[in-house]
């Protein structure tokens, strides 16, 4: 945006004036972000390097590493690690994390694509179907989880009715709490709950490709599956790219779908489910601090790659 | 040749078939289940089975739950009524007004949306303590303001650069102030925008199950998704499914009335915040 204000009426001091007021008008809202968002990080990865206890907040030491990695030598020559670095069960977590972020936004991307394909085309009763997929995005996860723990039960669920009925499984399956189909029931929950989302986004993406394009192809007679990977996907990837980056961040952090659907699996805990039980639970407050800054970190690299790769004109001033 | 059109045609509407079924489908059995007691509980119905409400009598006949949607209400709308106070006058200066970091700092407010909730929890759980406001909606009024906030920001800036300028140089022309132009001339323009992202950002607000849970310890504090996630019975064979699906029904259905009301604002409000950076 230019600013053809300053020159014409005033000069520089109303330019001046303005970036004051700009500076007021920002104030308060910077102030709320750094008291819920940069101080609480700066305590959380502060607490991680301390041995402080759920029971006495103010009682930490400062013990440097040690959380994450701390290695000693026994007496007897023998060489001790410890730390979340080599704990299992946080390597567990990163491995469920990675595993349910990149198959469900890869489910997502897909048929989001698909869906938005489907109301990018004129038929009758799309209003409708718009307004279908907008439920599962409406209903919150905690509900969603609850609504899916009930089809998904074992003895009295309806997945395992239908699945039975039409002869695809000979036994009811423990869908949530049998470690072998605990991720599927929570990919598949997650992946009904954010289709939806992924559709919109990718959907506005395919409107802003003009229709000309596809009627100067439709006249070539070029296939329209060729259409599709040669026109509409270069087309659209942009924000095809922002809508899978979205969704990845949001994967990596899952907590809420996880803790009510499969409690305590451990087929599927997360890193953030990881962290909250070690912090809140197991009263190893430091512990699951050090586990939540070490998300944070994988996140907050995740995040700068895509700035940095994407370039993307954030501050909307890409004319300059 | 029509043979295959027609064919296609039908492949057409079966796939479209399929994606609604696929999407109404869990909350159609919802309320069918909410509706069935007893016995009929056990039996997968996939019609409605009858019309016996003593599970809404059991949901709605616990204080507790009624508590929970008062908690969870003004929770919101108080976390919203900040976000968009706190928004609209940023959002101006982000949009409005040229000044050097202008990009990073918008950058920045982008970041802290993508945050981990987890990566400021023990930080905010100090903070709460220390405020003493732990177990208080003010726990999460406060918490919440991590995602809306930005948010809020994000989308109203967008929105604000689209307005034209000459409205705010005439404004400038007659001697207004940055204040006037906000409050007399701009707001008046904004209100669909901050619908549209006031009704983001309640549910939002009002989905929120994380800080929810950490922040509150006795039953009556709880917001919605934490009653309805910590509802269990005393057993895996107790777990009361009929109340839960009452319970879910009950807070569902005002939300997807608000979104097909607002389908379109949200929509436009969903791909500002996402593809429009």
């Amino acid at each position: 945006m230019t600013d053809p204000i300053a020159g014409r009426a005033g000069g520089p001091s109303l330019r001046q004036r303005r970036q004051r007021a700009a500076f007021w008008f920002l104030a308060p809202m910077l102030f709320a972000l750094l008291c819920v968002a940069a101080w609480p990080l700066a305590r959380t990865i502060w607490f991680s390097l301390t041995n402080t206890t759920l029971s006495n907040l103010y009682g930490g030491e400062w013990i440097g590493f040690d959380n994450y990695l701390s290695m000693r030598t026994l007496s007897s020559g023998r060489v001790v690690w410890r730390g979340t670095l080599v704990d299992p069960a946080w390597w567990n977590a990163v491995w469920n994390t990675v595993r349910f972020s990149l198959i469900s936004v890869g489910f997502e991307t897909v048929l989001g694509l698909i869906v938005a394909l489907v109301l990018n085309a004129e038929f009758r009763g799309r209003a409708l179907v718009r307004a279908a997929i907008l439920i599962p995005w409406a209903i919150p996860t905690i509900v969603s989880a609850k609504m899916w723990a009930w089809m998904l039960n074992d003895q009295f669920g309806i997945l395992n009715d239908i699945l039975l009925r039409l002869g695809l499984i000979g036994e009811k399956i423990a869908w949530t709490a049998s470690t072998e189909t605990a991720m599927t029931a929570v990919l598949i929950v997650d992946i009904w709950k954010t289709t939806p989302f992924m559709a919109l986004l990718i959907l506005a993406g395919l409107q802003m490709v003009p229709r000309d394009i596809y009627e100067a192809a439709r006249i070539d007679g070029v296939h329209p599956v060729r259409v599709f990977f040669r026109v509409t996907l270069p087309l659209i990837k942009p924000a095809l790219m922002v809508a899978v980056i979205f969704r990845m961040l949001d994967a990596l952090r899952i907590f809420d779908l996880i803790y009510v659907l499969t409690p305590n699996s451990a087929a599927t805990k997360t890193m953030s489910v990881i962290s909250r039980e070690n912090m809140i639970d197991f009263d190893k407050f430091a512990y699951g601090a050090a586990q939540s800054t070490l998300l944070f970190a994988i996140i907050a690299v995740f995040v700068s790659a895509y700035i940095w790769l994407g370039r993307v004109d954030l501050g909307g001033e890409g004319s300059k | 040749m029509t043979r295959h059109k027609l064919l296609k045609r039908i492949a057409f509407y079966a796939l479209v078939a399929v994606i609604v079924v696929f999407s109404v489908f869990p909350f159609y059995y919802a309320v069918v289940t909410s509706f069935a007691s007893g016995t009929a509980l056990f039996r997968v119905n996939y019609l409605p089975a009858g019309f016996d409400l003593r599970n809404y009598q059991a949901v709605l006949g616990s204080k507790n739950f009624l508590y929970s949607i008062g908690n969870s209400l003004l929770i919101a709308t108080a976390t919203v009524g900040l976000s968009l106070f706190l928004g609209v006058t940023a959002s101006y200066a982000l949009a409005r007004v040229r000044f050097r970091g202008r990009g990073l700092l918008l950058m920045t407010i982008l970041a802290v949306s993508m945050f981990p909730q987890i990566a400021v929890l023990a930080g905010l759980f100090e903070l709460v303590r220390f405020l003493g406001i732990f177990n208080t909606h003010w726990a999460m009024i406060l918490s919440y303001t991590i995602f809306t906030l930005p948010f809020t920001v994000w989308v109203l800036t967008t929105f604000m650069r689209d307005l034209p300028v000459e409205i705010e140089e005439a404004a400038i022309v007659d001697g207004a102030s940055p204040w006037i132009i906000i409050t007399r001339v701009f707001l008046p323009l904004l209100w669909p925008a901050m619908v549209t992202t006031g009704l983001l950002a309640f549910i939002g607000a009002w989905n929120e199950f994380l800080f929810a849970l950490t922040f509150t310890s006795t039953e009556s504090m709880r917001t919605v998704p934490v009653a309805i996630g910590l509802l269990s019975g005393a057993s895996e064979q107790e777990i009361p499914w009929g109340p839960i699906m009452a319970a879910s029904v009950i807070v569902t259905v005002p939300l997807i009335v608000l979104v097909l009301i607002f389908q379109r604002k949200i929509v436009a409000g969903l791909t500002a915040g996402g593809v429009k950076g």
